[in-house]
């Protein structure tokens, strides 16, 4: 990494120094394809027992500033700054553009913690869990080797988990994933560092979990750390942040105080991601673009169901030769032009619910009937030729996709199974198809590879619609995608319900998504369907104890967003 | 940033800094090898242009000279010029090291699909029999197929690709398993696909991926099996100018004229060298572009 320093600002005499100042960095990378800028005059600053969330989406540069600031931006790339500085342990400022890499050891971990996103693969899986978080205690000299055990247990207790001492004798992969974030947590405490980074800490956590590894890190603050926590989430930030920077293409447009950002917003940057977040307020509007809103209707639901699941039940059996119950005893029915979705955290069975919808998997018990006829009980073989009136949309279409295909024969593929078309009307059609998803034509040519994840998702929809479907299973079609390309294909799947008048059963961990999305709503845990109904009912009346605290779980940025609109719809 | 550039950086710190890549094809390591396979290409295709003499060509007042101006690579006992002998066996070497390559994915794609997606008593049978081939040494294998079939340079070719068959079967089964497993096959079942199609269409292309790599490789053993026979005198007929031909009559004169051994079995080496390495690099640039 090549460090220097630009030409310095003044120095501001300031009363109390803030634990960490930035002024102008700017980190740009050699690539093949030349030089290119990360991160553009960022300047931030950081007080003790502050949160500051950096919002953005991927490649706004904020997971390269995190990494710039433990001095890990990587050696292809150039750092510069007016100023970086750091408060240290003993009073003295630190200069974090003038430090060699052995300095930066001394730094990592004893000034700077740091927190990654995957707490499984930052982990050491062939260490005890105590031994990771003895280690920067030793490294860095901090307490004798006789007193280490105890000082774990502290840091353990310290981030929220119980029986420290049977935890520290345990490896990664036998805790849950909120124990081990919690553990990473504790062991970017170790060295006693004033100011913690977290790189999208609960990312990849279900809502519970993340709610308790939120309130860790809101504990730490008021115990007088400072907390920069990069997230993509707004509504993480809504919660957690005492400050909020919001990040765009490696540039800062807009910081401040959270209440007055997300209630608030000054650039259209913030607005148009703040307007994108789909939640209950957001039902029937168009997340793209809020200010257009032609606002779509709902499709009527009538008649005879169109997909119904009865007392279903499957289980698998464990390598160690035990029963997995994955799903139990589940009844469903999905209606013409309904959308039903279905909510529930990781290993609740939903996943397994929409691939026996699929009939990829068959029940062990109990039956499926598709558009009134048998599906479940039928042959492989006379599945085959119904199967075209459902299809599927998943989280990774990437995978889905045989990876020597180009676009255009993805989308092709099911136009062949008809068996009807020539050459040149399966061509006519798929051209048709890549327009109504809002793809360009020249991308038929591309392979699924060299298309972004949101095209990717586009592409997905663009082949299940080519078979003409009349139901649509969407296994969490937009968790990997960033907010503002998320609006665009929720917006899309929306209208192609509306224009096709599709069914859809809409599974998703994500409350606010399905909760925009769907007419009804089935939430799962443990294999089981523990409450289901009407949006209304479900959210704003919960039964079940297990959907109360769900939806209280959820950081939730609808009081802001109502505020926003509401403010947003006064303005002439 | 990937892992590997962070350990870069926290590892070897500021020594990594101002490293700039190289272009991946101009390291001297691949520059020679890539040089020496185009030179073996040119040997096939246009043998004439690398020597005025013919191979076959016997000259009583040259017997067993030493390598000089006129005879490069010396001449052997019947005063055949030894340099154009070997130019011309590399059409022979090499047809036979890439016959029997294709040979061998062709039946070891058939072996390793039908292994790993026939019912199960089926699979378990042809598994444990390309388990039994992978047991003998690929040469013994080759001997027996000789043995059946006769001497010649088809035999010869035929022979070496069956022997190398079971060693493809394997990498392709596990593939198959491993393509059978992912996204884009279910998503084929879930579209309404005919079995017969998506094991056609998507499980046999993206198993055998793997398969052009170890092929590249693979025509670089061959070569040196097919040698390996005709040292031993079953593999192609005198005065067939095949290295391993070459080799095994230059054995008889290692006393007095070690040049008629030594170099074909310098040319053989460095061939077989070249193109592994040439295929190795190929290998990591494709995996590149995949990832």
């Amino acid at each position: 990494m090549n460090i220097r320093p630009g030409p310095r600002s003044p120095a501001v005499a300031s009363p109390s120094p803030p634990l960490l100042e930035i002024d102008g960095l700017h980190v740009s990378f050699d690539t093949p394809q030349g030089v290119v800028e990360a991160v553009s005059d960022l300047s931030l600053r950081i007080a003790l027992g502050e949160i500051l969330a950096l919002v953005g989406e991927s490649g706004s540069g904020k997971s390269v500033t995190a990494r710039t600031l433990v001095g890990l931006a990587g050696p292809y790339a150039h750092v510069h700054a007016r100023s970086m500085v750091l408060g240290g342990h003993d009073g003295r400022p630190l200069d974090l553009l003038r430090q060699s890499q052995n300095a930066w050891q001394g730094i990592r971990g004893r000034e700077i913690g740091f927190v990654l996103q995957d707490a499984l693969v930052s982990l050491d899986p062939l260490r005890m869990v105590g031994r990771e978080i003895a280690e920067p205690l030793l490294a860095h000299r901090l307490v004798a080797r006789s007193q280490v055990a105890t000082r774990v247990g502290e840091l353990l207790t310290r981030v929220g988990i119980a029986e420290p001492e049977i935890r520290a004798a345990q490896y990664p992969h036998e805790l849950s994933g909120g124990l081990r974030q919690r553990a990473l947590i504790a062991s970017a405490l170790a060295g006693e560092p004033r100011l913690l980074i977290a790189d999208e800490p609960t990312t990849a956590l279900d809502a519970t979990v993340q709610q308790q590894v939120l309130s860790v890190f809101k504990g730490l603050a008021s115990a007088g750390f400072g907390v920069l926590l990069i997230t993509h989430d707004l509504a993480v930030a809504a919660q957690l942040a005492d400050r909020v920077a919001v990040m765009q293409n490696g540039r800062l447009v807009e910081s401040g105080p959270a209440q007055d950002v997300l209630s608030a917003p000054q650039h259209t940057y913030t607005r148009r991601l703040l307007a994108a977040v789909p939640t209950g307020a957001t039902r029937g509007r168009r997340l793209s673009a809020p200010d257009a809103a032609p606002v779509y209707s709902r499709a009527p639901v009538d008649g005879e169901p169109l997909l119904q699941v009865r007392n279903v039940s499957v289980s698998f059996l464990r390598p160690d030769g035990s029963l997995l119950e994955a799903v139990r005893d589940v009844s469903l029915q999905i209606g013409r032009g309904e959308t039903l979705g279905i909510v529930g955290e990781s290993g609740s069975g939903k996943t397994t619910l929409g691939k026996i919808a699929l009939a990829l998997r068959s029940p062990n018990s109990g039956d499926v009937l598709f558009d009134g006829r048998p599906w479940s009980a039928l042959t492989e073989a006379a599945r085959r030729p119904v199967r075209a009136g459902i299809q599927t949309i998943s989280q990774d279409p990437l995978s889905s996709f045989d990876p020597r295909f180009t676009v255009e024969r993805i989308i092709e593929q099911p136009l062949r199974l008809l068996g009807s078309l020539d050459k040149a009307a399966r061509r006519r059609k798929v051209a048709e198809l890549i327009e109504m998803v809002g793809l360009a034509p020249e991308l038929l040519a591309r392979r699924p590879t060299a298309l972004s994840g949101g095209q990717r998702q586009r592409v997905s929809i663009a082949q299940a619609l080519a078979a003409e479907p009349k139901l649509l299973i969407c296994d969490e079609p937009v968790s990997a995608l960033d907010l503002t390309t998320q609006a665009q294909v929720l917006d899309l799947l929306a209208d192609l319900q509306q224009r096709l008048g599709l069914s859809m059963m809409f599974i998703s961990h994500d409350l606010g998504v399905v909760q925009h999305m769907s007419h009804r709503i089935a939430v799962m845990k443990d294999g089981v369907i523990v409450e289901s109904g009407s949006v209304e009912q479900v959210f704003d009346h919960p039964q079940h104890p297990y959907t109360r605290s769900l939806i209280a779980s959820v950081p939730n940025l609808a009081a802001h967003q109502t505020h926003f609109w509401a403010s947003s719809r006064a303005a002439p | 940033m990937s892992s590997t550039e962070l350990f870069d950086t926290v590892l070897r710190g500021r020594a990594a800094a101002g490293s700039r890549r190289r272009h991946p094809w101009l390291a001297p390591g691949l520059l020679l090898p890539l040089a020496a396979v185009i030179v073996l290409a040119f040997a096939v295709w246009m043998p004439q242009w690398f020597t005025a003499f013919d191979p076959d060509a016997i000259d009583t007042n040259a017997i067993l000279e030493a390598p000089s101006g006129i005879h490069w690579f010396g001449t052997d006992e019947l005063g055949r010029d030894l340099f154009s002998r070997i130019v011309y066996g590399t059409s022979q070497s090499l047809t036979i090291g890439i016959g029997a390559t294709v040979i061998a994915c062709f039946g070891g794609v058939i072996l390793g699909t039908a292994a790993a997606l026939s019912p199960k008593p089926i699979s378990r049978l042809l598994l444990r029999v390309i388990d039994i081939l992978l047991a003998f040494p690929e040469i013994l294998l080759a001997l027996l197929v000789i043995a059946v079939l006769g001497r010649g340079p088809l035999n010869t070719l035929l022979a070496v690709g069956l022997s190398s068959i079971a060693g493809y079967a394997r990498l392709i089964r596990s593939q198959v398993l491993q393509v059978k497993l992912s996204g884009y096959v279910e998503h084929a079942v879930a579209l309404g696909e005919h079995p017969w199609t998506i094991i056609i269409e998507h499980i046999v292309p993206n198993a055998a991926r793997p398969l052009v790599i170890l092929a590249t490789i693979g025509v670089g053993a061959s070569v040196l099996t097919a040698s390996a026979l005709s040292f031993l005198g079953l593999g192609v007929v005198p005065p067939a100018a095949e290295w391993g031909a070459l080799l095994a009559n230059g054995r008889n004169f290692i006393d007095i004229a070690p040049w008629t051994s030594l170099l074909p079995a310098t040319v053989v080496a460095v061939s077989v060298i070249s193109i592994t390495l040439v295929a190795r690099r190929l290998q990591t640039l494709l995996a590149r572009g995949d990832a």
